[in-house]
């Protein structure tokens, strides 16, 4: 009987933690939603693409947008909307032609995990299928092809995420110094499930596998979607403690950007707590045989 | 031990065999006193056959490497695998995701075989063979690594097999017997999968599911539909179309025969039978011109299920979902019993004696010319010969088959038939289609041609009213202006064709009922000449024919006397005609209606004589690539029925016109003074003459743009119009 229950429950946990490959269909995440690529790459353009495109954009064009205490006469202003929305449609379009033209023409379906990237980073963190079938359409391939991809890689989240979705770091070296408090420390303090987003939308917490920052473990992500891609960063958060990192999330909460990397103030890097205790000054050159005696 | 063996051993006196013994004992054999070894050890094996038929062909005889499999030597050409090259020598591999005629994908590690020198067991199914490699398939390396990869494969794989439809023709079954443990050592819960809905013809139980991934190499490289895939990872991975979707190709079937588990199976069929219940009757189908080989499985007197027989010329090993699930048609709508339409319009069954005493009585009342016959789109030889010496004998010679149109040209054969053959299309490099969809004419030709497209990169343009292919397919216009510029060299395809190297035009049998069809035939013809597609080493004229009597109706003559015989009719004998215009049939018209379903021609009949289903008969068809084929009965007929020509036969006597002919050997032999070739038997008859011996056309084309052909793929003759399944298809997988 008891053996009964825990294999229940053991079932029920695994497929709480399983995300179904299949899409579901809410309102937001519905295939014929339209979807394009957006302007909002800045971060990802190249010099050239960037000095292009502010030439089209154009000087008026920024005089209209942020000073729009000048009175324009209404044709200039069409004018200026029309020539404006091309710019951004051109720009945006670099963007992705940029990502795109890092592969041979022929195999233009390589472009297909940047491009998912870059759609992730646009669309606040996570992939709709309106979005895949966006990338599908640029690298020129069905998009099942796509969906294989996006439904393989655990970064793509196909569903949404806050504006700071926390990784947990869950592998071995973590797990034993402890992620597992941390875990608990985060949805405890957010009053979330995992992969379950705040009712303010700012944060969610998943798991991740190692990143490779066993040293400094245990250690967090977060990958702050709240400026979109241009000011997406992606920042580890090492050595901390179940204290500490409620502290970030609140620092976060304020907008505040807590200093990323280990959090425990008496190590640099990943160097040793209190300083060096080995290779203290020039190391010595490896012993060798006097040559010359022979 | 065997009974001559006793009785040897009684006879012999048992002192010898004592003093062989000793004497045995104390030989000293020669090869153990040589100091060095034998310079060649040859291997002491009896030589083995290629399973299942396995061709060994070398492109290049330069590039035949030799391999040791088991010990014993092969001779196969480089680039083989080293599965491949076990099946040349007679050793079956166990595989999961190997298939031949897809991509190779590797995921399944069933095929795990030791390699002299490789430090692991290797996959030998995407292990090219290596010269002199030495593999061994019985060594208890290999099978230790089956037997481990399918504890593996079972982990997650339930154990309904008594549920399962799978069960008795499993791969997994047969091969879990053959070479898994006889006990797992998994603990854990298995995992489930939700199961998918791929449609009206796909039942899927995805927990059952072991990620072959051959459903999914299929979709995207044979049938050319890119739904299915691989989602997740690790545990969570499932086959599926992540958005909801059905399987909308022609072949969608066709995965349920290379699901090697019971994930992918009929629906249709599902829980109806075990296949060790079926019988297995090796036939043809006929619900379109290809005459794709089938096996029907029956019980008792029911057809079950119809699966693929393996015929590289025709179908390879795939057919179409109308061929596969037509079958309930067959059960459907039937007529069973003689039977004349009374005053008030009711039809009453009667005996077949009244019945043919009463159409032969007014078949002597009509005159001559007003008698017709038309054969209908599923007929056989034998009937369609029965039927054209009957009403010749009644001095009429307005005999057509339908979908052949009012004129048919039946003088070269060259000129209603698939020159290069099916198996040849994969010579072509440029294809034209003029007036045809392949993908709902013959899905099986379309196959042909994708998998050039495929193989070859060839190009395909076509000529006729927009529609989608599952090929990259140029559309050049809608009508016969397009066709004339390109006759006349103004196109710019026209350099494509003339650069070509084998082209090859296919010509749709729905232009037949065209009134301008000699002349569109002669600009197409003109094309053929100014782009050299047909010479004495290659010939890519075809023609793609509709139904499966068209080529043997056209090979036996039936070509009416006059085009508008129907319009003067007093007498007319449908057999098993339902498409046929009867509008301008005159109202006192008396038509006699013999076929196996009370479909469209029984409205306007006024006697039915019920007939035989092919899957009840045997009987002769010609395939549009002019291939005999034969059908053989199956099961038994439904109620009075009977077959065709001995209906005609029995009516021929009640007339006073006896046909000379009381079996089927007979009409053959009938069948041979008119057209031998339809004896030769699974056997591909050339066309002998081209169409530059026809006389000029002086007509000219009409402008009217070229019509679809079929607009329903699933229903186009009586059996698919009766069938359940195939209306669930057209509801719901055809786009509107």
């Amino acid at each position: 009987m008891l053996a009964r229950i825990v294999a229940t429950r053991l079932l029920e946990i695994r497929q709480s933690l399983r995300l179904t490959p299949q899409h579901i269909d809410t309102a937001d995440n519905n295939p014929d939603l339209p979807w394009e690529f957006s302007a909002a790459n800045k971060e990802k353009e190249t010099l050239a693409d960037m000095i292009s495109c502010r030439y089209a954009i154009g000087d008026a064009a920024y005089h209209f947008q942020y000073e729009p205490s000048i009175k324009w006469p209404l044709d200039v202003r069409v004018a200026l909307l029309v020539s404006m929305g091309e710019a951004l449609a051109l720009y945006s379009c670099t963007v992705v032609k940029e990502i795109v033209s890092h592969y041979p023409s022929n195999y233009k379906q390589s472009a297909v995990i940047p491009l998912l990237d870059l759609a992730q980073q646009q669309h606040g963190g996570w992939l709709p299928v309106s979005a895949m079938n966006a990338v599908a359409k640029v690298i020129e391939v069905a998009p099942i092809r796509v969906y294989e991809v996006a439904t393989f890689y655990s970064m793509f989240n196909r569903s949404p995420v806050g504006k700071y979705h926390l990784l947990v770091c869950g592998t071995t070296p973590c797990m034993i110094r402890g992620s597992r408090e941390i875990e608990d420390a985060l949805l405890k303090h957010l009053g979330v499930k995992r992969n379950e987003v705040t009712k303010d939308g700012l944060f969610s917490v998943g798991e991740m596998e190692c990143m490779g920052c066993c040293v400094n473990a245990p250690m967090i992500t977060v990958a702050d979607y709240s400026n979109g891609s241009e000011g997406y960063t992606y920042n580890y958060y090492e050595d901390v403690t179940p204290k500490r990192v409620v502290e970030i999330v609140e620092m976060l909460r304020k907008g505040e950007k807590p200093l990323h990397g280990t959090q425990n103030p008496k190590r640099t890097k990943c160097g040793p707590e209190g300083g060096n205790t080995t290779l203290h000054g020039e190391p010595k050159p490896p012993p060798c045989r006097d040559l010359d005696s022979c | 031990m065997g009974l001559g063996l006793l009785a040897s051993r009684l006879i012999r006196p048992q002192k010898t065999a004592a003093r062989n013994l000793l004497l045995r004992s104390i030989v000293t054999k020669p090869e153990l006193q040589s100091a060095e070894p034998a310079t060649t050890p040859q291997p002491d094996l009896p030589p083995r056959t290629p399973l299942g038929g396995a061709r060994v062909h070398f492109p290049n005889p330069d590039d035949a490497i030799e391999v040791f499999v088991d010990g014993y030597p092969v001779k196969i050409p480089k680039g083989m695998t080293v599965l491949q090259a076990c099946e040349v020598a007679g050793v079956d591999i166990p595989r999961f995701c190997y298939h031949s005629r897809l991509s190779i994908a590797g995921n399944c590690r069933m095929c795990l075989v030791e390699v002299e020198k490789s430090p692991k067991p290797v996959a030998s199914c995407a292990m090219p063979a290596l010269p002199g490699m030495k593999i061994k398939t019985d060594t208890p390396v290999a099978k230790k690594a089956r037997e481990g990869v399918m504890e593996f494969l079972l982990m997650n794989h339930p154990l309904d097999c008594p549920i399962c439809d799978q069960g008795g023709e499993c791969d997994l079954q047969d091969q879990s017997m053959a070479f898994g443990s006889d006990r797992g050592r998994f603990t854990e819960v298995k995992r489930s999968v939700v199961d998918k809905n791929l449609g009206p013809l796909v039942k899927t139980v995805m927990t059952r599911c072991i990620q072959c991934t051959r459903c999914v190499r299929f979709a995207s490289e044979i049938a050319g539909v890119q739904d299915l895939g691989m989602l997740g990872r690790g545990s969570g991975e499932e086959i599926g179309t992540y958005v909801e979707k059905l399987m909308t190709s022609e072949l969608s079937g066709n995965v349920i025969d290379i699901c090697p588990v019971g994930a992918l199976t009929s629906k249709p069929f599902a829980f109806k039978a075990r296949n060790w219940e079926l019988k297995g009757t090796e036939t043809i189908d006929i619900t379109d011109a290809v005459g794709s080989n089938i096996r029907i499985d029956s019980r008792g007197p029911e057809v079950m299920r119809i699966t693929p027989r393996l015929n590289e010329d025709i179908n390879e090993e795939w057919i179409s979902d109308k061929t596969r699930f037509c079958y309930d048609g067959l059960k459907r709508q039937r007529l069973n019993d003689p039977m004349i339409r009374g005053a008030d319009g009711r039809f009453k069954a009667v005996s077949w004696h009244d019945v043919l005493a009463v159409v032969a009585e007014i078949a002597h009342q009509v005159k001559p010319e007003e008698m017709v016959g038309i054969a209908g789109k599923l007929s056989d030889a034998e009937s369609m010969m029965a039927l054209k010496d009957f009403l010749n004998k009644m001095g009429s010679n307005n005999v057509w088959c339908e979908g052949n149109g009012p004129s048919p040209n039946a003088d070269l054969r060259s000129g209603y038939i698939m020159n290069s053959g099916i198996g040849g299309l994969e010579n072509a490099d440029v294809f034209l289609l003029v007036g045809t969809q392949p993908r709902v004419e013959a899905a099986m030709v379309n196959a042909r041609i994708r998998k050039t497209v495929r193989g070859s990169n060839a190009k395909v343009a076509y000529v006729g009213p927009p529609t989608d292919f599952n090929y990259d397919c140029e559309h050049l216009g809608t009508g016969p202006e397009t066709l004339t510029e390109i006759a006349e060299c103004r196109h710019p395809f026209c350099s494509t064709l003339s650069n070509a190297k084998n082209p090859a035009i296919i010509v749709g049998a729905g232009l037949f009922e065209r009134s301008d069809k000699d002349a569109i035939f002669s600009a197409v013809e003109v094309i053929a000449k100014n782009g050299n597609v047909v010479r004495p080493d290659w010939n890519g004229f075809n023609v793609l024919l509709l139904n499966a009597a068209q080529a043997a109706a056209l090979d036996l003559g039936l070509v009416p006397e006059s085009s508008q015989s129907i319009e003067s009719a007093k007498f007319v004998y449908l057999m098993g005609a339902d498409d046929v215009d009867l509008e301008k049939l005159p109202n006192d018209a008396f038509v006699v209606y013999q076929g196996h379903h009370g479909d469209r021609g029984v409205y306007r009949a006024n006697v039915i004589l019920p007939a035989s289903a092919f899957s009840e008969k045997e009987g002769t068809y010609e395939n549009t690539e002019g291939c005999a084929q034969q059908t053989l009965p199956a099961v038994p007929t439904v109620g009075d029925a009977r077959d065709d020509w001995k209906i005609i036969r029995a009516l021929s006597e009640v007339a006073g016109v006896r046909l000379p002919y009381d079996t089927v050997g007979a009409i053959r032999s009938r069948i041979k003074t008119v057209a031998p070739n339809l004896l030769s038997v699974e056997e591909r008859e050339p066309a002998t003459f081209w169409a530059s011996l026809k006389p000029d056309v002086t007509k000219k084309m009409s402008s009217t743009p070229f019509e679809a052909a079929i607009d329903n793929f699933y229903m186009t003759d009586s059996i698919t119009r009766a069938s359940k399944i195939m209306a669930q298809c057209s509801a719901l997988l055809l786009k509107k």
